[in-house]
């Protein structure tokens, strides 16, 4: 039943497609190659740019299927739940797949629990079981200290959410053809119990969730006047602020920064810790980033058990000697030194990058 | 107003070690407790049951001893509870779990707000609330961090989303879940937990619900877990220690050196 296809959803905000899109355009490809099946996206929205829907083809999309209408211009869970639905009755996927963000993390489980089908939440590998050809996803539990692996072997579509930045953005293929259907939602459409009256953006100039650079403060950095230090390395990297949970219960960074389970979950290419213990909750919201640097003055601190690298130290010293460098790096002021470390760890480093690479 | 909110027992990991030798979780001594990001969706039924009067109900969905968490949202100063308890509930994914809360919700009759908590620390999929809103109809807010006053039959409220907050208007009854940044859960009171020690907290089971046998626990779950794995060690910490000006100078560099590698600066 291949011919029925995998499906992503990719999400807009204001008209323009969102790049979260070409993640799961890169898992999906990768899903339909295997399946011998078309790969569909279907985008939700009003007024929607058709560059953004010309660059799903671009990225790896065979048809993008674009509903329209007034009431779908901001996420409000009713409508959008009831076109794809809609489009799950007319097009009957067999895999459908969404990222993780709050978006996904809501419309997937209405619109699953409406159809009566399976989903799995925050999937970091998707894969297809050679022998069922069915959906294995896998996903991080208890903290991350986990993973399971879990299908769903009878009901249809096979749906899954799965971590923004967890993979790269497929490339695009300039000249590459698709179908792109533009649609009006369905007369019968409802607007639901929920009406928008604003958005409030978040004023810093960095979010946490797009964030591929973050550098986090845990307790080490003592007080809250000391944070002008990790946001000067911060500004060094062009990275977003994050925050463990006792700096924001202390009220020296506010809960947009919060990461871990009782904040947001992701997965940067580049996450340094300074004076962050590493409790497993906090762990479970970063440990799946790219490359993790940590800075600790405690060596047995439960952070450098994810770590690339670790620096036993003050983060009060080390901070701004590693802004500083950043820098004189960028303004082409300085090369790095220390060619030995290079050659010597060249090979550790690859090998921790295959490790990652067929993880994913 | 009436309010429901659905909690659930979890392992208590805030002290959790992991035994490094097996990479698992140390469960000795590791107790059972209300999942702590439920604590926000009670405060915040107990500061508008305080504001607006109304009623609070607690329920959960688990084994017999999930009465313990139960108990403490009482003696938070929920005004009743109800659990449901079955072996016919055993191995319910989210979509078996959200079916048996909704159908509980279902037999509580009139409710005008729905409060979850955004995600359980065990499980981690934040699944069940917007299922169960679906399975009964209702609009929903996921990621509530702020609530605004009720006018009217509806309710304004401040969700926290990629890059800000959306403000929606909800017509009741709806479906709420929320993020910590919503209220600053209480202690229990000593009056609240001999109040709960004494109360009586009624057990529902499959036949006390409105529910079809094959859509609960394994059997009525769409999804299986097929294999419990750990996650290879990828990283190997290289600890590098900066005790002075040159060994800080020199750390540095070889954090720079890999993130020159890795293509990161």
């Amino acid at each position: 039943m291949s011919s029925e296809g995998i499906w992503i959803l990719a999400e807009q905000f204001a008209g323009r497609v969102l790049p979260v899109s070409f993640e799961l355009l890169r898992r999906g490809r990768e899903l339909a190659d295997k399946r011998g099946a078309q790969l569909s996206a279907m985008v939700f929205g009003h007024d929607i740019d058709a560059a953004g829907l010309q660059e799903l083809v671009d990225r790896g999309a065979d048809r993008v299927v674009a509903t329209e209408a007034p009431q779908l211009e901001h996420f409000l869970v009713q409508p959008y739940a009831a076109c794809m639905l809609t489009l799950l009755d007319e097009y009957r996927p067999e895999i459908v797949i969404a990222a993780a963000t709050t978006t996904g993390r809501t419309l997937m489980p209405y619109v699953a629990a409406k159809a009566y089908v399976g989903l799995t939440a925050d999937c970091t590998v998707l894969d297809i079981d050679p022998e069922t050809g069915g959906l294995l996803q896998t996903r991080p539990a208890i903290g991350g200290n986990i993973l399971a692996t879990i299908t769903t072997p009878d009901r249809r579509p096979q749906m899954a959410t799965v971590r923004p930045h967890s993979t790269r953005p497929a490339e695009p293929t300039p000249g590459r053809t698709g179908e792109i259907i533009r649609r009006s939602a369905p007369a019968d459409c409802p607007a639901g119990g929920a009406e928008f009256l604003e958005f409030i953006p978040e004023t810093s100039e960095h979010h946490l969730e797009d964030a591929d650079f973050v550098v986090a403060v845990g307790r080490g950095i003592k007080k809250s006047e000391n944070i002008p230090v990790a946001e000067d390395l911060a500004d060094a990297l062009d990275a977003a602020l994050g925050a463990s949970r006792e700096v924001v219960d202390r009220g020296w960074l506010s809960y947009p920064h919060q990461v871990g389970l009782s904040g947001k979950t992701i997965t940067p290419r580049l996450y340094v810790a300074l004076g962050v213990s590493g409790s497993i909750q906090h762990l479970a919201g970063m440990q799946t980033a790219e490359t993790i640097v940590a800075v600790n003055s405690d060596p047995e601190a439960q952070i450098f058990r994810v770590a690339d690298v670790g620096i036993v130290g003050d983060l009060f010293e080390v901070a701004p000697v590693l802004a500083q460098r950043l820098r004189e790096i960028q303004n082409g002021k300085s090369e790095i030194r220390n060619p030995k470390f290079e050659t010597n760890t060249k090979h550790e480093i690859r090998n921790t990058k295959q490790t990652r690479d067929s993880k994913s | 107003m009436r309010i429901v909110v659905p909690i659930k027992q979890v392992p208590e990991t805030d002290n959790v070690k992991m035994d490094e030798q097996t990479g698992t979780m140390v469960r000795e001594g590791v107790e059972s407790i209300i999942n702590p990001l439920d604590l926000y969706a009670i405060e915040l039924a107990l500061v508008l049951h305080e504001q607006y009067g109304g009623e609070v109900i607690a329920i959960s969905m688990g084994p017999a001893q999930a009465i313990r968490a139960l108990r403490e949202a009482l003696a938070m100063g929920c005004d009743s509870a109800v659990l449901l308890s079955d072996r016919a509930f055993a191995g319910s994914d989210t979509w078996a779990t959200s079916y048996v809360l909704q159908a509980a919700i279902r037999r509580l009759g009139d409710v005008d707000l729905i409060i979850c908590g955004e995600r359980a620390t065990d499980g981690e999929t934040g699944q069940v609330g917007p299922a169960i809103a679906a399975m009964l109809d209702l609009p929903a807010a996921t990621y509530v961090s702020q609530f605004e006053a009720p006018e009217d039959g509806h309710i304004r409220v401040r969700r926290l989303v990629e890059g800000g907050w959306q403000v929606l208007r909800l017509k009741l009854p709806a479906l709420l879940t929320v993020v910590k940044e919503v209220s600053q859960p209480r202690l229990p009171t000593l009056r609240g937990k001999q109040r709960a020690k004494a109360a009586d907290i009624p057990v529902w089971q499959a036949g006390d619900l409105d529910v079809e046998a094959d859509k609960l626990g394994l059997v009525g779950s769409p999804t299986r877990v097929v294999r419990i794995h750990r996650p290879k060690v990828a990283r190997q910490c290289r600890k590098l220690r900066a005790n002075d000006a040159d060994s800080t100078a020199a750390a540095v560099d070889e954090v720079l050196t890999l993130l020159n590698e890795r293509e990161l600066l």
